[in-house]
């Protein structure tokens, strides 16, 4: 790795870290429900929000009663993002005239958006109008985003509270998620987007004339360029806060319109891990304890920072074949070097191999670099990333509320190993909480390792495989992986726009999403019903730098040992075949 | 009946012959609906039972590998299910041969049935097994008594050994504490008329002896839990090695070459990785924490009492007999103003002569040591002896005279003692006032004598403090584990003697209601509260409290109330019930720890072994150098078996307890079970496949 | 159920309404009032006619121009309108495949530099639009275009330099010369060539 790869590693995780902690602090306000400086302006449509709705802002609910609202409300957001698509050549704001979009391409983006996975099958500037990106897309980018966001406040006051059953109101965690902390970041952001050169108009594409015309395959000449337009960087902003992922253009981040400068950058992959770093600090303000935030954040920094090395030093060092053919792939004050297959310059390996750790970290799936183009270590690096089960910051919400029930199960090992029915911040852990956490762990690699396996036993599966030998096995896993895990990246070059990777991948996504979030209110309802048991020198510590590496030994040992012959025959092969 | 030292090879070693009745017992547990009750070997059973299938489709010829490597897997699969239940019928056996032990002491007796219930009417002798409860019965020197009962009359000595392995004899008397009685002990001297408390079967002996097998074993709440856990790591590993064949074909058809992984490799691999260590030794560590507790003379009632003792947070702790020796003894006689030391000793050793207390005694022997007063025999002296009660708090005697005034002379609580003079119109000397409390603070306790309506003076009864006590209380302060004395004396009194003992808190004057108050706001704080107690007034604070240990000498009620009953009567022993609790969930989180780090060599020996022919390139990931595919993956499987018996004894003995900090204790078990569970494999399998090499058999 | 239909539908229309229409329109309305031309695609022009944008590549396979990186998109190189990688692992043959036709084409361009070729000009971008290469590619190829201009290398040298978009704040990011406004400045300063247009 370059010495300025180095500074630009450190400057992104201090700069982290600076703005998580306030950011931290200032959504634990919104989810107390305290007076924040946004509240002169916002506190009105708040309370005009819940009148029309129906809503008593003092009623709370139990598990039961916010699993419910969850399921009903992303429901609904399934359905008019799919009716959206199918009835987009019939409404307003499609200068392109683009047709309906198929049922199966539908049903998959629909669920993809609703669960906050943002995979797409489907190219951005080929396929959707503008009102389809607007009032579906980016409507669900919010709102998807603010769902995991509840059932994590609803979560961490399970946790937070003893001896009750009711753990607040899904409507008002989704409400003020929405209101007070997506939707100013997101504004902000996508300013400081177009000033970077991201467009932002209703304007239709338009057509410039090329410097040189360019020759087709057929030997016609090209004498123009088609510019996209559309409102881009409004999207962006929160498809990078929300860890949504989905690109206004196909190659997402890559595209100069959607990621023009290195400071575009910047913006763009802090957005990616600002929310779920802060989200740890709220947590640990919440349940009244900062140290156990920073222990969360530890743990997850620790996984994640020494991947991030990995995957850069294995960019940076290039691709053998190239080298074969005396290209120069050394990095100097000229040229960023490294396997540039997929990247951009203006990026380089540095910022490309932080993007795709971070995005895979995130369950956020957006790109700024092809993935499919990595090294095999690099792109393992992204595969294991998301294996973990995307509790490495993982999604805004979904990703925190992942990595504490690891920390129940890791809480529970090792409170066996110390002699004393486990607890965690004053709740007995006992069966029930272990039977939760168990069908949490387990459904992922389920659903990941058998739908792989029915796509490789599936004509219909391998018939879009695009890379020969091991890295063809690779897509595969990845694109399951990815959308098991309501990631949403992709090797691209598997060709994911089929009825088979729409229908299954749509039930991949339905599962991650919704079968993790039911249980995890389960958990809550359990152990905010628990009676206090008090800490004294026979409970276990659970914010020590010993316990935050046990639990970075179970997170690894029981979310990603369970891939390793996956990957052994995938990338890792791969490794081998090219190195040896 | 049984001999101590005999009890003593039940409980602590494995005879060969109890080693050959478990190998017995393994091959009898393979039954399929014994084994559901175990998910993991349950798979490991259906996975042996597949290979000796595909076993003998090889013989045939038709096999998918060859026949040889293919029952050597199946023979160590079957080896790994047998391990796993001979761990759990050694560990049942143990206490078998324990209850057998009891079952002779239980037998069928005559017992003498009393047609009225006082000694020395006319008795019907009758078969032990046709008593019912209430029906009252006479046992003498020589005879077993014929089941559990309450002492109504007489007092008599009584050879428990049978239950408890104690060889000295106990004295059972009715009233008072220690008037309960066991079925199958012997009276040894004297008789006792007994009301039978128990049917016959529902004794303590038979309950015990139904513990003790097992037979009512039923999972304790961590135990569910980590069972839950191990069935999630199973069906996730299933899932991994089930998808693992598609994957296999897909990359034979993408390499080109090779041939798909087989399904002998995949059970193999499955089988290695699932938490077979854990999984067949747990009911086995279940069993032997039950053991241990029988062999520290502790009788839980449940398994779910002795995890709970492990998560104690309190301990209220009676000072007589568990923080002090039981008696106080007289140590000093401080004479009021204007007495004559020898007047005061006179009095007291009066006043105690027939006070049978250990107490009482003390004072006669310290006044025949200090000033050769003779003990004077009770009919001896024309007294009238007033015995303490409740009430008066007092005791002493009334000696009428013809010559003289009648003497009435007390002892008692300061505070008694001077309600009675007050009450006589006599004020209470402020010099015996200021000794009584220099008495009191120096952590004695200070009785009163009073001559009539003259204070005598002061009998300083000083507590002793059990060796080593201090130390102990310091380990539980260690393990969070807080101390409260319980004691009668006033609070000056206790302050001293709970700084002696280094107790964290203390309960002065405390009455049986104050006892149940104090545990039920420390229950109400989330903690959970053991304690001890052998008297009927102790009973609702036993059934309150969390783990309830009752002394065996206590009352029939106490031991109901209890979860838990001490047959050696030793109220530390709540100490040591405390560390077997913990020492149980520590060897379940040990061998799950050990289990769950050992899969990373398994996968180290297996997967390059199992796709080298489709890709010859991931012979780089055989770290362990290990001879052939073949030899590898027999190796993971010999050391997945062979390490179910090399942890036998870890799981029959506990890991070992040292007391400490929770984090010190989960560095130091992450380091041995953890760390060592990820390297040992790599040696292990190293080791195995070496030798394999020789033999020729790799 | 009804107890939650009605607080799912309104609060969806409402965020509709609120994410969906206003924050847009807001964020339009911002952009459009503050950076008019970064809004709207950051468009070049010469002598009033646009000829692309800052952003976006264009193909150049003249020898007189500098060569962008290659382009995976379809149907032509630098289509604007279907962004597109090439999506190729490090293995794929038509990886090699390609990157060997790149070193043909650059050798036949240009016979006499024979440095090893700098990586990023034989490797397709991520987004088939990448504006820039790296100053490594854009000196690789200086000396042809200075035979075809009629130019010293002095000359281009400082002519790249002065379309090298550097590091945002010195640190960050890559430096990159972007090839459409160069070939633009090439144009303009040395319009004449040794072969004639």
């Amino acid at each position: 790795m370059t010495g300025n790869g180095t500074v630009q590693i450190v400057f992104f995780l201090v700069a982290l870290i600076a703005l998580g902690l306030p950011l931290g602090a200032f959504m634990a306000r919104v989810y107390k429900q305290e007076r924040t400086f946004l509240d002169p302006i916002l506190g009105p449509v708040e309370r005009f929000l819940y009148r029309l709705a129906g809503i008593d802002a003092a009623k709370e609910m139990d598990w039961k009663g916010n699993a419910i609202a969850l399921l009903v409300f992303n429901a609904l957001g399934f359905l008019v993002v799919y009716g959206l698509q199918r009835l987009q050549h019939l409404l307003p704001l499609n200068p392109q005239a683009f047709g309906a979009v198929s049922p199966d391409s539908s049903f998959n983006t629909a669920v993809s958006f609703a669960s906050n996975t943002n995979w797409q099958g489907y190219g951005g500037e080929t396929t959707m109008s503008y009102l389809t990106q607007m009032l579906g897309l980016t409507v669900q980018n919010f709102v998807s985003a603010a769902t995991g966001m509840a059932v994590l406040a609803l979560f961490v006051r399970g946790l937070a509270r003893h001896s009750t059953k009711l753990l607040g109101n899904f409507w008002i965690d989704l409400t003020r998620s929405t209101l007070y902390i997506l939707l100013p970041l997101a504004f902000v952001f996508a300013v400081g987007l177009v000033s970077q050169g991201v467009v932002q108009n209703f304007a239709a594409y338009k057509t410039v004339t090329l410097v040189e015309p360019v020759v087709d395959a057929n030997g016609v000449a090209n004498l123009t360029q088609t510019l996209p337009m559309g409102p881009a960087a409004s999207q962006i902003a929160i498809k990078q806060l929300g860890t949504n992922g989905g690109g206004f253009f196909n190659t997402n981040s890559a595209h100069p319109y959607e990621n023009p400068t290195p400071l575009s950058n910047f913006f763009e992959m802090l957005a990616i891990l600002l929310i779920p770093a802060g989200l740890c600090f709220t947590f640990g303000i919440m349940v009244k304890d900062t140290r156990q935030g920073w222990a969360v954040f530890a743990a997850m920094a620790a996984i994640m920072v020494p991947l991030l090395l990995l995957a850069a030093w294995s960019e940076q060092g290039g691709n053998p074949v190239l080298a074969s053919q005396g290209i120069d792939q050394t990095a100097s004050p000229n040229q960023p070097g490294g396997n540039m297959e997929g990247k951009e310059v203006r990026l380089g390996v540095t910022n490309s191999a932080i993007w795709a750790v971070a995005t895979t970290a995130a369950s956020n799936g957006s790109v700024n670099s092809m993935h499919d183009s990595f090294m095999p270590i690099g792109g393992a690096v992204t595969l294991f990333m998301m294996q973990l089960g995307e509790v490495v910051f993982g999604g805004v919400g979904s990703g925190l509320y992942g990595m504490l029930v690891f920390v129940i199960i890791a809480v529970f090992v090792a409170g066996l190993l110390v002699g004393r029915t486990p607890e965690y911040l004053g709740h007995k852990i006992e069966a029930f909480e272990i039977k939760m956490a168990s069908l949490l762990i387990l459904i992922m690699p389920l659903t990941v390792l058998g739908l792989t396996a029915l796509a490789l036993l599936s004509e219909a599966g391998r018939a879009t495989i695009f890379n020969p030998g091991a890295h063809g096995f690779s897509e595969v896993l990845y694109a399951f992986t990815s959308m098991g895990n309501n990631n949403g990246s992709a090797f691209a070059g598997l060709g994911a726009n089929t009825p088979f990777y729409n229908s299954w991948g749509g039930i991949a996504m339905l599962i991650s999403r919704y079968w993790l979030a039911v249980p995890t209110l389960a958990l809550a309802g359990s152990l905010a019903g628990k009676r206090f048991t008090p800490q004294g020198d026979g409970t276990l510590p659970t914010h020590t730098a010993l316990f935050v590496g046990w639990l970075i030994a179970i997170v690894i040992l029981v979310g990603a040992l369970n891939f390793l012959p996956a990957l052994a025959l995938g990338p890792i092969v791969e490794h081998l075949h090219l190195t040896l | 009946m049984t001999t101590p030292s005999q009890h003593a090879t039940v409980a602590t070693g494995v005879t060969i012959a109890s080693a050959r009745q478990a190998v017995l017992d393994a091959f009898r547990k393979l039954h399929p609906r014994a084994m559901a009750r175990n998910p993991v070997m349950f798979v490991v059973l259906v996975g042996s039972v597949l290979t000796t299938a595909l076993w003998i489709q090889a013989l045939g010829g038709g096999g998918e590998a060859p026949a040889g490597f293919i029952g050597a897997i199946s023979l160590w699969l079957w080896f790994t299910v047998l391990f796993a239940n001979f761990a759990e019928a050694l560990a049942e056996g143990r206490g078998k041969a324990q209850a057998a032990a009891l079952r002779k002491a239980r037998g069928d007796i005559s017992a003498k049935r009393l047609r009225e219930p006082h000694y020395g009417a006319a008795h019907d002798t009758v078969s032990s097994g046709t008593l019912a409860t209430g029906d009252v019965f006479l046992v003498e020197a020589g005879e077993i008594i014929p089941g559990d009962g309450e002492v109504i009359e007489g007092i008599a000595s009584v050879d428990e050994s049978a239950i408890t392995g104690e060889s000295a004899p106990v004295i059972r008397e009715s009233g008072g504490d220690r008037s309960a009685v066991t079925g199958g002990t012997r009276v040894l001297s004297d008789w006792l008329v007994i009301r039978l408390t128990a049917e016959p079967g529902g004794g303590f002996l038979d309950r015990m002896i139904r513990l003790i097998e097992g037979a009512k074993r039923q999972k304790t709440p961590n135990e569910i839990a980590l069972n839950i856990l191990l069935a999630a790591f199973t069906i996730i590993f299933l899932g991994v090695c089930v998808t693992l064949l598609p994957f296999s074909l897909f990359s034979v058809g993408a390499a080109g070459h090779g041939s798909p992984v087989t399904v002998t490799v995949l059970v193999a691999l499955l089988v290695c990785l699932i938490p077979t260590t854990i999984g067949g030794l747990l009911s086995a560590i279940g069993i032997a924490g039950m053991d241990r507790m029988i062999r520290h003379n502790v009788v839980a009632t449940s398994g779910r009492a002795i995890e709970a003792a492990g998560d104690v947070d309190v301990l209220l702790l009676d000072k007589t007999g568990t923080i002090t020796l039981g008696n106080r003894m007289a140590s000093a006689f401080t004479p009021a103003a204007g007495i004559s030391p020898e007047r005061l000793a006179d009095a007291a050793q009066l006043a105690s002569l027939a006070d049978e207390t250990p107490e009482g005694r003390s004072i006669v022997v310290l006044a025949k040591a200090l000033y050769g007063l003779r003990g004077r025999e009770v009919h001896d002296i024309a007294g009238h002896f007033v015995p303490f009660t409740a009430q008066t708090r007092m005791s002493g005697v009334d000696i009428p005279s013809d010559d003289a005034p009648a003497r009435s002379i007390r002892k008692g609580a300061a505070e008694a003692i001077k309600a009675h003079i007050e009450a006589l119109g006599v004020v209470f000397p402020p010099d015996v006032q200021r000794t009584v409390d220099d008495v009191s603070r120096a952590g004695a306790t200070p009785l009163v004598v009073v001559e009539n309506s003259e204070v005598l003076g002061v009998i300083h009864l000083k507590d002793v403090v059990k060796g080593g006590i201090k130390e102990r209380f310091a380990h539980l302060r260690k393990m969070g584990i807080k101390t409260v004395m319980i004691t009668g004396d006033n609070p000056l009194t206790a302050t001293a003697i709970a700084a002696e003992a280094g107790v964290d808190d203390f309960l002065a004057e405390a009455k049986p209601e104050d006892k149940l108050a104090l545990i039920r706001e420390y229950q109400r704080g989330g903690r959970l509260v053991a304690m001890t107690g052998d008297g009927t007034n102790d009973a609702p604070a036993l059934a309150q409290a969390d783990v309830a240990v009752a002394m065996n000498t206590g009352t029939q009620s106490a031991r109901e109330a209890a979860n838990m009953v001490d047959l050696d009567s030793n109220p530390t022993k709540l100490l040591e019930i405390v560390e077997i609790g913990k020492q149980l969930l520590m060897t379940r989180g040990a061998l799950t720890t050990f289990s769950i780090a050992n899969d990373v060599a398994k996968y180290f020996a297996i997967i390059p072994a199992a796709f080298v022919a489709t890709f010859p390139a991931l012979g780089a990931l055989n770290v362990m150098h290990l001879a052939t595919p073949e030899s590898a993956i027999l190796s993971a499987v010999i050391f997945n078996a062979l390490i179910i018996v090399a942890l036998i004894p870890l799981a029959l003995r506990g890991v070992k307890y040292t007391p400490m900090h929770a984090a010190q204790l989960l560095r130091r078990h992450l380091l041995i079970y953890g760390l060592g569970g990820l390297v040992a494999p790599f040696a292990g399998i190293k080791l195995v496949d070496m030798l394999l090499t020789a033999l020729g058999a790799g | 159920m009804i107890a939650f239909l009605r607080p799912a539908l309104v609060l969806l229309l409402a965020f509709t309404a609120i994410t969906g229409v206003l924050y847009p329109l807001a964020v339009t309305g911002t952009a459009q009032l503050f950076f008019p031309s970064a809004a709207n695609g950051s468009v070049l022009e010469r002598n009033g006619t646009a000829v692309g944008s800052k952003l976006i590549g264009q193909q150049f396979s003249g020898a007189r121009y500098f060569w962008s990186r290659l382009s995976a998109t379809g149907p032509v190189p630098y289509n604007g309108a279907a962004s597109s990688g090439s999506n190729y692992g490090p293995m794929h043959p038509a990886l090699l495949e390609a990157v060997k036709g790149r070193i043909a084409q650059l050798r036949t361009a240009d016979s006499t530099t024979t440095r090893p070729i700098p990586v990023d000009l034989v490797t397709a971008s991520g987004s088939g639009l990448d504006p820039h290469i790296s100053v490594a590619a854009a000196l690789y190829q200086a000396p042809r275009i200075a035979r075809q201009r009629g130019a010293t290398e002095a000359d281009l040298r400082a002519l790249i330099d002065r379309h090298t978009d550097k590091r945002d704040f010195g640190f960050l990011g890559e430096p990159g010369v972007n090839v459409l406004e160069l070939n633009l400045a090439l144009d303009e300063k040395f319009p004449s060539s040794k072969g004639g247009m």
